[in-house]
């Protein structure tokens, strides 16, 4: 495995790509890891979501037999998490990295070691773990097994092996890598403050490029937005959803699932949702999300299993 | 003799599964062995997170022959079943040997079982055993899972070693072949290392700084932490389940010592000792004064370059969940514990039984009523004083007994503020610290040290072992706490049953039991739910006129006013759903009150576990109309005593006597006519001692005493079945007999029913 990427500016300015100065040099290096390892390198999922799991790109295709294997970075919206700006650890918008290795690999762990060195972590410098985690989404019908990733006690990674999605069992199972970079980042550059973290190394700084962002947005999320107008937004996307769904059209379908749920967190972080009816929306996005995964494994099953004569959904 | 090695090598294996594997490879290989003939031998079992490994000393190479001889149908019997017989032993008829049984021609099969290799019985086994595995939760992957059947794991399994004697027990299991070779550690070790065979295994392993012997490890850490602590000057606080756990964390364990900052240790200690270990599996250490120190020691699985290094990133992490902790700690503190109650409103307690604000408000009702109807009692123990924490004064409580009101007042505000820690953030974030976050708010708040202690303690007990609380502000307030929920749970039917019980509610009965016991509180049941039920159930109807007879939206427009249809239509909802509460109130009464004989049956499975006969219990439960749990159990504590004295065996005896002949015979009652056998004479004259005083000795609940009269009874009762014809040819006698006969029995039963006791 190459763990060293290190690319001259076509510019003549002398700086090269250093994983451990830069967050998007660290971005850069995990993509050129990822894509020599054989993956579809992507692009964000233009929609507000909550993780990367949620990006088609990991949930429709952990369903069905075909190999699939991409990386991609997922910005990641979490309205209750904002703390307008103020607190050096936590942010409503930030980046994950996920891997999607589909079948599994039986080096799967290697290859995560080897990323981890190629973007500056020293395995015999820094105490890295692999402790017991298990993921589930309820609303997306999802489970797995894995761990999560330490160094030196910090959580760095999530590590899962699909077992099941939209109520489907994976088969075959892949393995989904989700990368914390600004926590990463933060590690390998040392510093305290999210917002301290160099974005380049022209001295651009996270804080120049999202602090404003985490202010604006921590407000509206909190104080803002139109309640009576999101639980409408919530219907029209539960409606349209349904819509989508019986017209045979899953993708469109889960687009509006992804859309309810962040209408939902919303609503959450305006303080609208009772404790009660927390699990009664809860359900709604589930019947959705679930929904759109039964219909794509439906609709697509018949063309796996031709080119798949040993599979079944089922 | 052979020695044979099995390691399983998987990717990390949670820590807490580690001790179970183990148990289930042992199991598995003993399993696998028996039924191939062999004995297991002498095994060692190690684990680490990478590896479970299996050594067996001692087994045979081969397995002896063996001949077994199965006993078939009668000669002569139909082919059919001759040749079935035939088929399920593999022989051939003519091979069948024919032996007289029992003056029957019999066939027999003789079938001669060579002895077979136990490598050949190994390589058959380990298929077996990883098949078998049962693991709390566990995985498909890789290729292979495009299969819903395929293997099952922890985690992928990645290698298996099968040597015996140094020899290659060849495998094919799940895809992967066994071999010869392992991995060591993760990254102090390079590729793949060769194992000798048992003997070197443990050695090979520690040389690529793997130690696979578990107990070693945790001997490590155990040891290393300790000599961390006392180099930096402190104490370790033990913790054998964190030790445990690092060591199934770890294959190369090095426990380090970090310090993180001193102003955290504002924050109350027990928060920082939970985020250490729950979070960061770290421990914690003490100061000379058992104060918490500012210091951690994590364990690393690595022999550092540079431990500082690893430590300092350790130490960052903890620092921000600390700082959490503290922004917790104080962003709670800036309002007050009454402020935080008003959040309870917003949380369920159950659908039927209104929020948590619905039941604090009970629970505040029943601890007043408790402490002014002098259930709760301040005449016993008093409060010990209060060592000041984290620089607190130190606050001692009067000397004086509080009176009744006094004790109300403060139960009530205690129960009042008890559950407002739950909406607090920092039990949001470790609802364990339930109870002991209010404790240390209300202290801060400067409430009355007897509040602060009772919403600290009022969940105790929690189990065996855990302390009764004594002081009563406390008890009151936990009783209360557990009371109300047995008792509204059971009105709405929701008690326990078979192995569900969801809402703890023995656990809660327990607690009352040990609770009622460590201060000797009487507490009539039926008079306790006499008085709550309308508590519980009146809360629960919301409209308040729902003894009128409304029933229609126009009744209820005269009763509301110029309300809009909408609002008249709720209102209308809510009507019907009152109304139909307040029609299951009966059976809900009957249910409440049902609680009663789950107390009861708490009160016997407790005093089972305690020792005390069963049948004892049942003799003083069948008196019935007790419902005082302390008197109960100091009848059967005075029963259990009696019985086991020679009177009591004795007596016990005479009395089964006379209740046998009474159950066989019918007689009608007759004055004593005639004078009486002086053996006769002599029973009528100790009861007629005896009766009184066993009468007052209950009364005055000394039931030793009452067990004393009974044993008076014991010398005439004998010499009565002596020297006596019950059944004597004059029936106005016989009848008379009989009539003392009864009067014995039911003197008897006054105190116990002797009828349940058994030998």
């Amino acid at each position: 495995m190459e763990s060293e990427v290190k690319t001259a500016r076509p510019e003549s300015s002398g700086i090269v790509r250093d994983p451990t100065r830069s967050f998007q040099d660290m971005i850069l290096t995990l993509h050129d890891f990822w894509s020599a390892n054989g993956c579809v390198i992507l692009q964000p999922y233009d929609m507000r979501m909550g993780a990367g799991t949620f990006h088609t790109a990991t949930t429709l295709r952990a369903l069905g037999p075909e190999p699939w294997n991409a990386a991609f970075v997922q910005p990641c919206r979490r309205p209750t998490d904002g703390r307008y700006g103020e607190n050096p650890n936590r942010l409503q918008h930030y980046y994950q990295y996920q891997v999607i290795l589909k079948p599994s690999p039986s080096d799967i762990q290697e290859l995560y070691l080897d990323s981890l060195k190629a973007i500056g972590v020293d395995p015999l410098k820094h105490d890295i773990r692999f402790v017991e985690d298990d993921w589930e989404s309820p609303t997306l019908g999802a489970w797995g097994l894995g761990w999560e990733v330490w160094c030196d006690g910090m959580e760095v990674t999530q590590f899962t092996y699909f077992q099941q999605m939209g109520g489907f069992d994976c088969k075959p199972v892949a393995g989904e890598l989700t990368y914390g970079l600004e926590r990463l980042a933060m590690y390998i550059q040392g510093v305290d403050s999210v917002y301290d973290l160099a974005f380049n190394q022209h001295g651009v700084s996270y804080g120049d490029v999202f602090l404003e962002n985490e202010k604006q947005m921590s407000k509206a999320n909190f104080e803002v937005f139109d309640t009576d107008l999101l639980f409408k937004k919530f219907e029209m996307a539960e409606a349209e959803c349904r819509n989508q769904i019986a017209n045979d059209v899953p993708i469109a379908a889960y687009e509006e699932a992804i859309e309810a749920s962040h209408i939902f967190n919303l609503l959450q972080a305006r303080g609208v949702i009772s404790v009660q009816e927390r699990a009664s929306y809860m359900g709604r996005v589930r019947d959705l999300a679930r929904g759109s995964c039964e219909k794509y494994a439906e609709l697509k099953a018949p063309e796996w299993a031709e080119k798949y004569p040993e599979w079944s959904l089922l | 003799m052979a020695d044979f090695l099995l390691e399983l090598r998987s990717e990390e294996i949670p820590a807490r599964m580690q001790k179970g594997a183990r148990g289930e490879l042992e199991k598995l290989f003993r399993r696998e062995m028996d039924a191939a003939g062999v004995t297991s031998g002498d095994l060692t079992v190690w684990s680490t997170p990478r590896r479970l490994a299996l050594i067996a000393r001692g087994l045979p190479t081969e397995t002896e022959a063996v001949r077994e001889e199965a006993k078939g149908p009668p000669v002569g019997a139909p082919d059919q079943a001759v040749d079935g017989f035939c088929r399920k032993n593999g022989v051939d008829r003519g091979a069948l040997e024919v032996r007289e049984v029992k003056g029957r021609e019999t066939y027999f099969a003789v079938i001669e079982k060579p002895g077979q290799a136990v490598a050949d019985l190994l390589a058959a086994a380990i298929p077996a055993i990883i098949r078998d595995f049962s693991w709390p939760k566990s995985m498909r992957w890789g290729d292979a899972s495009v299969s819903s059947e395929s293997l099952k794991w922890v985690r992928p399994l990645s290698g298996i070693i099968a040597l015996l004697d140094g020899e290659v027990v060849p495998v094919v299991a799940y895809g992967i072949v066994s071999g010869n070779v392992t991995r060591g550690h993760r990254f102090h070790s390079a590729g793949e290392i060769a194992i000798s065979g048992a003997d070197t295994y443990a050695g090979n392993l520690r040389e690529a700084s793997v130690i696979v012997d578990h107990e070693e490890r945790a001997a490590i850490i155990r040891e290393g932490a300790r000599k961390a602590a006392e180099a930096a000057g402190l104490k370790l606080v033990e913790d054998e389940g964190l030790v445990v756990e690092n060591a199934g964390l770890t294959e190369w364990p090095e426990p380090l010592l970090g310090r993180f900052e001193d102003d955290f240790l504002d924050v109350p200690p027990e928060t920082i000792q939970l985020t250490a270990r729950v979070n960061q599996k770290y421990f914690v250490c003490e100061d000379a004064d058992g104060n918490l120190a500012n210091a951690f020691i994590c364990t690393a699985n690595i022999d550092a370059a540079d431990p500082a290094v690893v430590v300092d990133g350790n130490r960052k992490v903890l620092a921000a969940r600390l700082s959490d902790a503290r922004f917790f700690w104080e962003l709670d503190q800036k309002k007050k514990l009454k402020e935080h109650a008003k959040g309870l409103e917003r949380i369920t307690f159950h659908e039927k039984l209104g929020t948590v604000a619905d039941k604090v408000e009970r629970v505040a009702k029943l601890a007043r009523w408790l402490c002014e109807e002098g259930i709760v009692t301040d005449s016993t123990v008093r409060p010990e004083p209060v060592e000041g924490r984290n620089g607190s004064e130190v606050r001692t409580s009067t000397s004086a007994a509080r009176t009744a009101d006094e004790l109300a007042d403060l139960a009530e505000q205690a129960a009042k503020l008890c559950k407002a820690d739950l909406v607090t953030e920092m039990v949001g974030e470790f609802p364990e610290l339930q109870g002991l976050m209010g404790g240390y708010y209300a202290a801060k708040e400067g409430l009355p040290v007897e509040v602060s202690d009772a919403i600290r303690d009022h969940y105790k007990p929690v189990g065996q072992g855990d302390d009764v609380p004594t002081a009563p502000v406390t008890v009151a307030v936990s009783l209360a706490d557990k009371l109300d929920t047995l008792v509204s749970f059971f009105a709405i039917d929701e008690k326990p049953t078979g192995s569900k019980d969801p809402f703890a509610l023995r656990r809660a009965a327990i607690s009352v039991l040990q609770l009622l016991e460590a201060s000797d509180i009487r507490l009539r049941l039926a008079v306790f739910i006499e008085w709550f039920l309308p508590i519980v159930i009146d809360a629960r109807v919301e409209s308040e006129i729902v003894d009128k007879v409304v029933t229609d939206i126009t009744t209820v427009q005269k009763v509301r006013g110029g309300t809009t249809e909408d609002e008249i239509r709720a209102y209308s909802k809510q009507f019907a759903r009152d109304s139909q509460l307040v029609a299951e109130i009966p059976s809900q009464v009957e249910k409440a009150f049902s609680t009663i004989q789950f107390f009861a049956d708490r009160l016997k499975v407790q005093q089972r576990e305690a020792g005390v006969r069963h049948d004892l219990i049942d003799a003083v439960f069948a008196l019935g109309g007790e419902d005082d749990l302390v008197r109960l159990l100091a009848r059967v504590h005075a029963l259990q005593a009696f019985v086991e004295t020679e009177d009591g065996t004795n007596l016990l005896a005479g009395y089964k006597r006379a209740a046998n002949i009474l159950k066989k015979e019918e007689w009608e009652s007759k004055e004593v006519s005639y004078s009486p056998e002086p053996a006769e004479k002599a029973l009528i004259d100790a009861l007629d001692a005896a009766e009184p005083k066993a009468a007052t000795a209950i009364e005055a609940e000394d039931f030793a005493a009452a067990m004393s009269a009974l044993a008076t009874l014991r010398a005439p009762i004998d010499r009565f079945f002596e020297d006596v014809i019950v059944n004597a040819d004059e029936p106005h006698i016989r009848a008379a007999r009989l009539d003392l006969l009864a009067r014995f029995r039911d003197a008897v039963h006054r105190v116990a029913d002797f009828s349940r006791i058994e030998g």
